[in-house]
């Protein structure tokens, strides 16, 4: 049965006027107004999301592919608003809209005393609508749409309490960092547009081929060639979308919004935009040796080393957005060597997985009143039975331990780049292999910090502090009080912050198990997923392949395993029994210890680069060029030309009647001895 | 004999020393307005002269609306010297120079 456009149309339309609804009537409709109208949004988009999918997948629907709208016609080119629907396409939906409706369920309970309490709302089904318009285009111009509109909406919310200046560095941060990948994509979708003259996917795709032996002139004797330039422009927009290396900067400032969105928008989906797209462009990319290799370094590198700096974060936040920076690595690498089907497989479990793992962590934050330093918690578990549980569940399904989510995912990409003779798939395979220890290491370092261990706050009762006490904004409150004291011991948080918790876990739990053999190796994705057969790693790690169970029995016999095992043991023993190790680890290894905390120095590098270099630049041009130039030699020049002129043409208006005769009379004269003069 | 060239003589006479009067004058207003008048003149003597010598009536048309003319003006001329001399209570030309810029 062919899919209903007003089905796909609810589904997008939905979370927007849940979104407007509660941004423009907010005062009206109050704040249980604004979460249930957003909240019922997103149930529709998601109630039906699954249907889509139900469709695709058992239903027999074939894949849906129409415009809807015209959007504008500039000469041949014009631009419409259509949906693609296929399995990938539906499988992102419900990721979204899954994700999304629960953060929107958690935030009710993580928001509670916060004034922008609708704002919220309305920001996060912005996002859902945006992300949708995204994963549902068929075009390129449309998806870039939906590209910056996430964009958008991740400033919006990172600087969502914009009265605090670090805030508003993030965002800005994150809007600058993300300006330089969507130049590249721009460029991408421009380079597109020119050789094979559409933005439509399913035209651009069939029409791929013909890129073979295009090339881009850019000099006399340089050519590049066209498939290679389009897949690298349009992969830069997903380093800066998706945080690679060295666009990875902005998404551990990005920590600076509430949590939700750190789950929603930095973790589970917006991040994953760009793994999503390369996956949709396969045709375009299975071109380019070339880019791919280009993909795959990338992705390797982000992998390991981002992961290595959650190892010293102290913050619960940034523990787990580095381990986002890190997956999204692993995700990359897949794409790199042809494993699209496994990026995006791990790009779902992920999204469960990392989302429960970003909500248990606020979960945590609220129980402790708003610190987020790890070295100031331990031993958690007894207050927080759920949250303690989930997280695990999450943190065990991360580090790839057989039968979670995680490991299906995981594990089928080591195992992908181990087949690959791509350049540079053994360096990634030494990225890979390795960054599961260190998954492994800063995952449990976290779960033993937070839950487990002596508890290293004091619980001070404190008479006429109240309990509605204030979330992250009350920012303020903090810093006249103690770190590591509490009023209040900390408690489980309420059921709207632990439903979307269990919710979370059982997909984290189960999923991997029942859609690994269809989506990896059933060619589950079918036509959406386009890979040439010499490339086909997937099909060489399915050939081992037999069922869920078997493999999970497998994985306790290989490699990555035993790393994690190995990290597991170790962290075990220094933050449960002898926690003094760990600062004899930290100072006997001090220089590297050091590189790990400054961030191998991007930061400050790119920060004395960019940030002091466009200021430097700035002032060049309002000191040299404005203040100078235009209005010194020009503005006031010009003005005070025409004033020395004028001071000297003054004395000609001696303002006595016989000058100016006398002027008029040899002006006649001079003229008429002109005109004699001719005469002559 | 009295020649064109005598009358055309006298008229340049006339015209230069009223422009004589209004460069040298540095006192009067008054007088002013007089070198204007006899520049009039100046150019009715050439108009008659011409007229007469070309046997052509039309130049002397032209000198007696010159003469209205040159009446009504120093008519006004006088009226603003009045109002002149009312506001600033001088008629030194050396005095009245508003106009500088």
């Amino acid at each position: 049965m062919e899919l209903s456009t007003s089905i796909l149309l609810t589904i997008a339309l939905a979370p927007l006027v849940g979104c407007l609804l509660a941004g423009f009537l907010g005062k009206q409709i109050g704040r249980v107004g604004a979460h249930s109208v957003t909240i019922l949004g997103l149930l529709i988009s998601c109630g039906l999301s699954f249907y889509v999918l139900y469709q695709i997948t058992m239903g027999g629907a074939p894949v849906y592919n129409h415009n809807i709208y015209t959007w504008f016609e500039i000469g041949k080119y014009t631009a419409t608003v259509g949906f693609l629907i296929d399995r990938l396409t539906a499988m992102m939906m419900v990721v979204v809209t899954f994700v999304s409706l629960l953060v929107h369920v958690y935030t009710i309970g993580y928001m509670a005393d916060d004034d922008g309490y609708q704002r919220f709302f309305s920001y996060i089904s912005l996002f859902t609508f945006s992300m949708l318009m995204l994963v549902m285009s068929n075009n390129f111009l449309q998806l870039f749409f939906g590209w910056e509109a996430v964009g958008l909406v991740s400033y919006l919310l990172i600087g969502f309490w914009y009265k605090r200046p670090t805030a508003i560095f993030a965002n800005l941060k994150a809007f600058i960092v993300n300006r330089v990948g969507d130049f590249g994509f721009l460029l991408g979708i421009a380079a597109i547009l020119y050789f094979l003259g559409t933005l439509d996917y399913a035209t651009a795709f069939s029409a791929a081929p013909t890129l073979i032996g295009k090339t881009l002139t850019v000099t006399q004797s340089t050519q590049w060639d066209a498939a290679t330039v389009i897949c690298i422009l349009l992969f830069i927009g997903a380093m800066g979308k998706s945080a690679q290396v060295p666009l990875h900067v902005w998404l551990p400032d990005s920590m600076e919004g509430p949590t939700p969105i750190s789950a929603l928008i930095h973790a589970a989906t917006m991040v994953t935009a760009g793994i999503f797209m390369v996956a949709r462009m396969s045709p375009l990319y299975e071109l380019s040796e070339t880019a791919l290799s280009f993909v795959l370094v990338i992705g390797a590198t982000g992998a390991l080393f981002t992961g290595l700096i959650g190892i010293v974060q102290n913050d619960i936040k940034r523990v787990v957005a580095y381990s986002t920076l890190s997956q999204l690595g692993y995700m990359t690498v897949a794409l790199g060597v042809s494993a699209y089907a496994g990026a995006v497989y791990h790009l779902m479990t992920h999204a469960f997985f990392k989302a429960l793992l970003f909500l248990g962590a606020g979960s945590v934050i609220i129980a402790m009143h708003h610190e987020q330093d790890m070295r100031y918690m331990g031993g958690l578990r007894k207050y927080m039975p759920i949250t303690w549980i989930t997280m695990w569940i999450g943190a065990l399904a991360l580090c790839g331990v057989p039968f979670f989510s995680g490991f299906y995912s995981k594990d089928s990409i080591i195992d992908a780049v181990h087949e690959s003779h791509r350049w540079g798939s053994g360096y990634a395979y030494f990225c890979v292999v390795v960054g599961a220890f260190v998954t492994a290491t800063y995952t449990f370092r976290q779960m033993y910090m937070t839950f487990h261990g002596k508890e290293r706050f004091k619980v001070v009762e404190h008479h006429g502090h109240h309990d509605a006490h204030g979330h992250d904004d009350h920012h303020d409150d903090h810093d006249h009080h103690e770190q590591g004291v509490l009023h209040h011991p900390p408690k489980e948080s309420p059921w709207v912050v632990t439903l979307p918790l269990i919710l979370l876990a059982i997909p984290s739990l189960f999923v991997g198990m029942f859609t690994v053999k269809p989506m990896l190796f059933g060619g589950w994705f079918g036509e959406s997923i386009h890979v040439q057969s010499a490339n086909n790693v997937l099909e060489e790690v399915g050939k081992d392949f037999h069922s869920w169970w078997q493999a999970g029995l497998d994985g306790f016999a290989q490699l990555p395993f035993w790393l994690v095992f190995a990290a597991f043991m170790m962290t075990t023993y220094i933050y449960l029994f002898n926690p003094s190790v760990a600062d004899k680890i930290k100072s006997a290894l001090k220089p590297i210890w050091t590189i790990l905390d400054r961030k191998y120095w991007v930061d400050d590098i790119y920060f004395a680069i960019f940030a002091r270099g466009g200021v430097a630049l700035g002032r060049m041009f309002w000191k040299g060029g404005d203040a100078a130039v235009i209005d010194g030699v020009l503005i006031d020049g010009s003005a005070s030309t025409i004033q020395r002129i004028a001071s000297g043409l003054r004395r000609v208006q001696s303002g006595y009647l016989y000058h100016y005769a006398f002027a008029m009379i040899l002006g006649l004269i001079l003229l008429m001895g002109g005109y004699w003069l001719i005469g002559q | 004999m009295i020649t064109l060239s005598h009358y055309i003589v006298l008229g340049a006479i006339l015209f230069c020393i009223s422009v004589a009067g209004l460069f040298i004058n540095r006192k009067n207003v008054i007088v002013l307005l007089m070198a204007i008048e006899l520049m009039l003149l100046a150019v009715n003597i050439n108009f008659v002269a011409f007229s007469r010598f070309n046997h052509d009536v039309a130049g002397q048309v032209f000198v007696f609306f010159i003469l209205t003319v040159a009446a009504a003006e120093s008519a006004i001329g006088l009226a603003i010297l009045v109002l002149l001399f009312r506001n600033r209570s001088t008629v030194n030309v050396a005095e009245i120079d508003s106009m500088k810029g």
